[in-house]
């Protein structure tokens, strides 16, 4: 149930962060998490949001929701631009908005049941006002997500990590939202588990037709739950498309890196494999590289890479990449 | 080939206020000379606390080796005195771990804790032992190691912590290194730049590796055998290729199946193994998979599977359906 309509649009979002080095606080330097993403994302479809650890994918997340105010850009949620208003503006607005976070045992308050941390937004939002049948929601929560009614009286320790994530999709759940921000929801979790939190967000997708913004970094969970996939890196958006277009024929180097990183649990296909292993790290995002900047880590960099930032422009219909020589 | 090291019947057992935990439930398994072991499962099975046990480091009084033999080149590891125990680590088995920040000394400089171990171990003096660690920071492919020496952890990225810990692990060039999942912590594109040289320098060196890992991935590409560990026991072995193409045990064959791959075209669903990870304070009966297992008949209730020979190549599993396995996953790939 997709329709074309976007739910959501990013336009150039900035997210800088000033940082003081130094024993008296002095020499400020300014981190670029986030510089200039600009992307889309439509009523019932899952965009996944890949990079690897201080790419800004974490923090696009977080703007997106408004938990960090953006530096510039704008945030068009249901056609309204969520940059301008205020907080008493906003309230409304988070309840259309949730997010599940990678690690559940340090999102859910461990001195509250899980029918007190599954009711809260209830109360809190004033969606339901009276306790018995707050009681049956969070029952009928709790059945949504692959949990039982007895869960409820249980503390967050006394359940396993998959459990706990389970409380923490119910709780998103709770207030009947649009769009979930799912942050790297699954790489807390054991493998054996990984797959049945998958199922699960796929079938909540399905019979409430949530949209799902899916931020992580694994590139074998995001191609399976994705219709579309950004890559970044250093704050910027690299390379997005469709999951299939992505997956057969990356254009951007860096993706095609990360894409031939990944292992493959078969020794047979792993021992013939080729792989691009890239040199160096990732830059700090305190002093970028000029001109494009994965210039100081690609095979096939030339000498124009090192003084032209590439735009994210479109090489086949639907595909964007930010390459010169894509 | 000879042996390097041999686990015997091993138990660990944990006291704690719900009952005591089996963390590594008589267990045996061996590490030939310059062989690369895995140790693979998900939290809780056993895999690191079987590496502790290895070094003697089980953090006590809740947690005690109450059983078995650790044979490095034929001595018992756990007889030795505590003295006698510190030549061992560092100098004989390198360790690795995870989470390089924890393991490193943040207030000594990368020097220092390089040296610490050449002087001790192999008494090199202060200026020999300095030329030995920038000679090893350049073998891990550190660029300008001299600089680096007088650094601090903290002025390192998480990559390059990885490659002083392999560094360091490497330094009194030891017959065996331990790897705690030494690449979970990193992102995918420096994952493959430690994965790269760990294989190359073990294989330079003829060094000995046991990898403990959740990521059946890494253990694809980089290892000769592997124990797979469920709930305290090793409940399959065999060589990789005979595991990944021909599993017998069926949590070893949920593990792989619940994975997506890249190498594969999209499933519409995965198919996880149903069900929670065991409590180690409540085991059933039997195989402490049965409640997960599709597999599982009547027997499987009562009475605990041992390890059996799949085949002629080694291949062993705890499974008491594992021919019927074999022949359904055969009929599955064919």
């Amino acid at each position: 149930m997709k329709d074309d309509a976007p739910i959501l649009e990013v336009r150039n979002l900035v997210k800088h962060f000033q940082v003081r080095g130094g024993l008296f606080g002095g020499r400020a330097g300014l981190v670029r998490a986030v510089d200039g993403v600009s992307f889309e994302i439509r009523r019932g479809e899952t965009l996944g949001l890949v990079g690897e650890s201080g790419c800004g994918k974490t923090t696009t997340g977080r703007c997106i929701l408004q938990l960090e105010r953006p530096t510039s850009g704008q945030i068009l949620f249901e056609g309204r631009d969520l940059t301008v208003l205020d907080e008493d503006a906003l309230r409304p607005i988070r309840r259309r908005m949730q997010v599940i976070f990678q690690d559940p045992y340090s999102s859910l308050n461990p001195r509250m049941t899980v029918g007190q941390i599954i009711a809260e937004p209830l109360a809190v939002h004033g969606i339901v006002t009276d306790r018995g049948r707050r009681a049956t929601r969070v029952r009928e929560l709790l059945s949504h997500v692959g949990l039982l009614p007895q869960h409820a009286h249980r503390y967050p320790h006394q359940l396993s990590g998959g459990q706990r994530q389970r409380v923490g999709i119910a709780r998103a759940l709770a207030v009947e939202p649009a769009l979930i921000v799912c942050d790297e929801p699954v790489s807390a979790l054991d493998v054996s588990i990984q797959a049945q939190i998958i199922n699960l967000l796929e079938d909540l997708q399905a019979q409430f037709g949530l949209t799902y913004l899916f931020v992580a970094h694994d590139l074998s969970v995001v191609r399976h739950i994705s219709d579309r996939v950004a890559v970044m890196y250093l704050g910027k958006i690299v390379e997005i498309t469709d999951r299939k277009s992505l997956y057969d024929s990356p254009l951007h180097p860096y993706t095609k890196a990360l894409l031939s990183a990944v292992p493959i649990p078969d020794p047979v296909l792993e021992a013939q494999r080729e792989r691009v292993v890239l040199g160096g790290e990732v830059p700090s995002p305190l002093n970028p590289p000029p001109g494009c900047v994965f210039h100081p880590r690609c095979p096939i960099a030339i000498d124009r890479c090192r003084v032209e930032v590439p735009d994210l422009r479109e090489i086949h219909p639907a595909h964007r990449a930010a390459c010169l020589l894509a | 080939m000879g042996t390097l090291l041999e686990v015997k019947n091993l138990k660990t057992h944990f006291v704690t206020r719900s009952g005591v935990v089996r963390a590594v439930d008589d267990v045996s398994w061996d590490v030939g000379e310059s062989e690369t072991v895995a140790l693979v499962g998900e939290s809780g099975c056993g895999k690191s606390v079987s590496a502790l046990s290895i070094m003697r480091l089980v953090a006590g009084p809740a947690g005690r080796i109450v059983g078995g033999e650790v044979l490095f080149k034929g001595r018992d590891l756990l007889k030795l005195s505590e003295e006698e125990m510190r030549r061992v680590r560092g100098r004989e088995i390198g360790m690795i771990f995870q989470e390089p920040m924890t393991s490193l000394n943040p207030v000594l400089s990368i020097g220092r804790q390089l040296t610490e171990g050449l002087e001790i171990h192999l008494g090199l003096s202060p200026t020999e032992a300095r030329r030995r660690s920038a000679e090893l920071l350049g073998m891990v492919g550190i660029p300008d190691p001299e600089r680096r020496l007088s650094q601090y952890p903290h002025q390192f990225s998480g990559g390059m912590r990885q490659r002083m810990m392999i560094a360091m692990a490497l330094a009194c060039k030891p017959s065996l290194i331990l790897a705690d999942e030494p690449t979970t912590a990193l992102d995918v594109t420096i994952q493959a730049q430690i994965l790269e040289l760990m294989k190359d320098l073990s294989r330079r060196f003829g060094v000995a590796m046991l990898i403990i890992t959740h990521n059946l991935g890494v253990v694809a590409r980089y290892a000769d055998r592997v124990n797979v560990m469920y709930a305290g026991k090793i409940i399959e072995r065999g060589t990789a290729r005979e595991i990944y193409a021909n599993p017998r045990h069926p949590y070893t064959l949920g593990l792989l199946r619940s994975v997506p791959r890249l190498d594969e075209p999209r499933r519409a669903r995965l198919d996880p193994i149903e069900g929670q990870p065991p409590d180690l304070t409540r085991l059933p009966s039997g195989c402490a998979f049965t409640p997960r297992c599709a597999f599982s008949v009547d027997r499987c209730r009562v009475e605990i599977p041992p390890l059996r020979a799949v085949n002629g190549t080694g291949h062993v599993s705890a499974c008491w359906e594992a021919e019927r396995l074999g022949r359904q996953a055969t009929a599955v790939g064919s």
